[in-house]
């Protein structure tokens, strides 16, 4: 609490910095107690079991979006993506079935079909003398190959206009995060760095707009959106990322607060202003929190969905991958492959963008859930 | 007057005009939030509050006048506002808790010492955060299927026999958007391991000493220690759920069903705004979401008094 009024206790400042350097959030704090292996096996396969429920859903996205849409309609088919397995006889390409003859299940080809018994082959031997076998071939139950299909990538990537969403929404996104950079290193710099009456109480506000609801400042801004002629432009989505967030401004400003202001004040006494000051005593020491704060902003500009479905709707030509994809499934809701195909293109890039840079990631979010 | 160097015989006068030039430049670097707040925050929400006392609409047919509590008068006798506030009430009581307790059992987990390989577990917890929301939402809506969803298929597996429609069934609604908002924990999960390791281990040893059990010092020791995460899991968490429609609108398309269960309030705003055009009521709707929004908030912050410790200071 004692951070938010914006005395810099040096001891809290201290502990912020550290966490911030830290490599890891959580480390080897406990020595390790040899002898009871037999409990961490244990809790580490709980640790499993829960992450691979928490993370199944994206297993099935995964699947659904390599199967066949003939696997997909058929009930009873493998959860994995798979294709019936044929067997090529004279020139046509019979399907294999499980058939129990004699106590044994056997796999033969399904020579001739019939109501009330079928003819089949023997794979293995196709000129023996074919098997005849009594009752509904229909009740029989397929062998099926892994076979994964590639081909609603590229079926999404035309009817969606894949290159050009996602031109879109990284330009957006890139646009936000410069934007986002620009106003709130200056801002935190400004509450950092500098005493001025109304200080606290501004640096309140500012903290308060985080627990504002958007509702109550989206009518008046889409009727003047609407005025300027900005609905189906991006600029409602740029322009505001230009004068600063909350989240992000106390997140840079808490650690800009860590920096000791010795070096502040000797470039000051060899003349250098402000804005010199910042670029090059506090910025070099301070790119954690930038790049920290330009993930987060790529990651937020790339998921955002209410901005788009709020300004973009009529322009399709302008409109984001996460929109695109909602529009994709209003219309294709009925073919599970392709709307699973397009989720999955729409998520790599951030999924991958995190997994490259996850460690700024969490020590982000330290320092705004923890230091408050 | 002010260079520099120069020795102070008005040392006080110097100073102040020199803080007073450190206050116009601290004036200055905060100017693009200062200006962004009065554009984006102050006077949109003014003018939402003068919005509820008029007529306003996109398609004005009468003539714009003021029209005192008349919208207000209105919302109350509104029976669809008053039952959109009770789906985001009954949706809050259930998505709270969990979105405050569950992110904490995962992250004692992975905060056990007997945890092997806890950092990959971290990061494998929060990777669905990063997830686009409309992916996350289709990819849980075939998740939830009764037909070809795994959830259901493990259920039948286990025995049910007819578990339930999740998304389609009003009795089922809620869990089914509860089980998909599971995959937002990641960054409650961060910010409580956080505080977990902030917890001095000399706590611990002396719980141990007091003859205090796993439980007993999760209760008097962790819980105590970290409970200014919690509040903060708490509000930010209450926040977002007051405002919770985007994913019901994705998945139903707005149309609030099954039988009106997912017309959420804020959902009620939007449409009041964009569908039927009627900007003053939704500026109504709007105001009192927000009056909503303030009351729990200063609730929470007065009952952290009771229940939140900080750690140095005396209270």
């Amino acid at each position: 609490m004692a951070t938010l009024e914006g005395n810099a206790d040096p001891r809290e400042v201290s502990v912020v910095r550290r966490r911030f350097r830290a490599t890891r959030v959580t480390g080897a704090s406990h020595p390790r107690v040899r002898g009871d292996g037999r409990r961490s096996f244990l809790i580490t396969l709980i640790a499993v079991l829960t992450v691979a429920a928490f993370l199944s859903p994206m297993l099935r996205s995964a699947m659904y979006a390599i199967k066949s849409t003939d696997q997909i309609s058929q009930a009873g088919t493998p959860v994995y993506p798979a294709d019936p397995v044929t067997f090529t006889y004279q020139g046509k390409d019979l399907p294999i079935l499980r058939v129990p003859i004699d106590g044994t299940v056997r796999e033969l080809a399904l020579f001739e079909p019939a109501r009330k018994q079928s003819t089949f082959i023997d794979p293995v031997a196709p000129d023996a003398a074919p098997i005849v076998w009594l009752g509904s071939w229909r009740t029989l139950e397929n062998v099926w190959e892994f076979a994964p299909h590639w081909e609603n990538f590229a079926k999404v990537w035309n009817l969606i206009d894949y290159p050009r969403l996602l031109f879109n929404t990284a330009m957006i996104a890139l646009i936000r995060m410069i934007g986002t950079l620009l106003s709130c290193t200056l801002v935190a710099y400004g509450f950092a760095r500098f005493q001025f009456p109304g200080r606290t109480v501004l640096f309140t506000l500012l903290i308060a707009t985080i627990f504002l609801p958007t509702a109550v400042t989206i009518i008046p801004t889409y009727t003047i959106y609407s005025k300027l002629g900005w609905v189906g432009t991006w600029l409602p989505l740029l322009v505001p990322t230009f004068f600063a967030n909350a989240f992000d401004v106390f997140l840079m400003r808490q650690y800009f607060m860590t920096i000791p202001t010795e070096m502040d004040e000797a470039a000051a006494i060899d003349g250098a202003g402000p804005f010199r000051t910042l670029w090059s005593v506090l910025l070099p020491q301070a790119i954690p929190v930038v790049v920290a704060v330009a993930i987060f902003h790529l990651v937020y500009s790339w998921n955002d969905f209410f901005g788009p479905v709020l300004y973009l709707s009529g322009t399709p030509d302008l409109q984001t991958l996460a929109l695109g994809l909602s529009r994709f499934n209003g219309i294709h809701f009925r073919d599970p492959g392709l709307i699973q195909a397009g989720t999955l293109m729409t998520l790599v890039i951030p999924v991958v963008a995190f997994l490259l840079t996850q460690r700024f990631f969490t020590r982000g979010l330290v320092v705004t859930g923890v230091e408050k | 007057m002010t260079t520099p160097g120069v020795a102070r015989p008005h040392g006080r006068l110097r100073l102040s005009g020199l803080a007073w030039r450190r206050a116009r430049w601290g004036y200055l670097f905060i100017a693009p939030w200062l200006i962004g707040f009065v554009l984006f925050t102050a006077f949109p929400m003014i003018a939402t509050l003068v919005f509820s006392f008029t007529n306003v609409n996109l398609a004005q047919t009468e003539p714009l006048r003021f029209v005192g509590l008349e919208n207000y008068q209105d919302l109350l006798g509104d029976r669809q506002a008053w039952d959109s506030l009770a789906v985001t009430l009954k949706f809050a009581l259930l998505a709270l808790p969990v979105a405050v307790c569950l992110p904490l059992l995962v992250a004692l987990m992975l905060h056990s010492r007997h945890l092997r390989g806890s950092g990959g577990f971290r990061v494998l917890f929060y990777l669905p955060y990063v997830i686009p929301f409309v992916a996350g939402v289709l990819i849980w809506r075939d998740m939830l299927n009764v037909d070809s969803g795994w959830v259901d298929g493990f259920l039948r597996f286990i025995g049910i026999q007819h578990p339930p429609d999740w998304l389609q069934d009003p009795t089922w609604i809620y869990v089914g958007l509860v089980l998909m908002s599971v995959w937002g924990i990641g960054a409650g999960i961060i910010v409580y391991l956080a505080g977990l390791k902030g917890v001095p281990t000399e706590l611990y040893d002396a719980a141990l000493i007091d003859g205090a059990g796993a439980m007993a010092s999760l209760r008097h020791v962790t819980i105590p220690m970290i409970s200014p995460v919690i509040f903060y899991t708490l509000v930010l968490g209450v926040v977002e759920v007051l405002q919770y429609f985007l994913v019901p609108l994705v998945l139903k398309n707005g149309t609030g069903e099954p039988g009106g269960t997912t017309l959420f309030y804020n959902l009620y705003i939007y449409k009041s705004f964009f569908t039927f055009q009627n900007m003053s009521y939704g500026a109504t709707l709007a105001w009192v979401l927000f009056l909503i929004a303030l009351a729990v908030t200063l609730l929470l912050f007065r009952s952290a008094r009771r229940w939140v410790y900080y750690a140095g200071e005396a209270r």
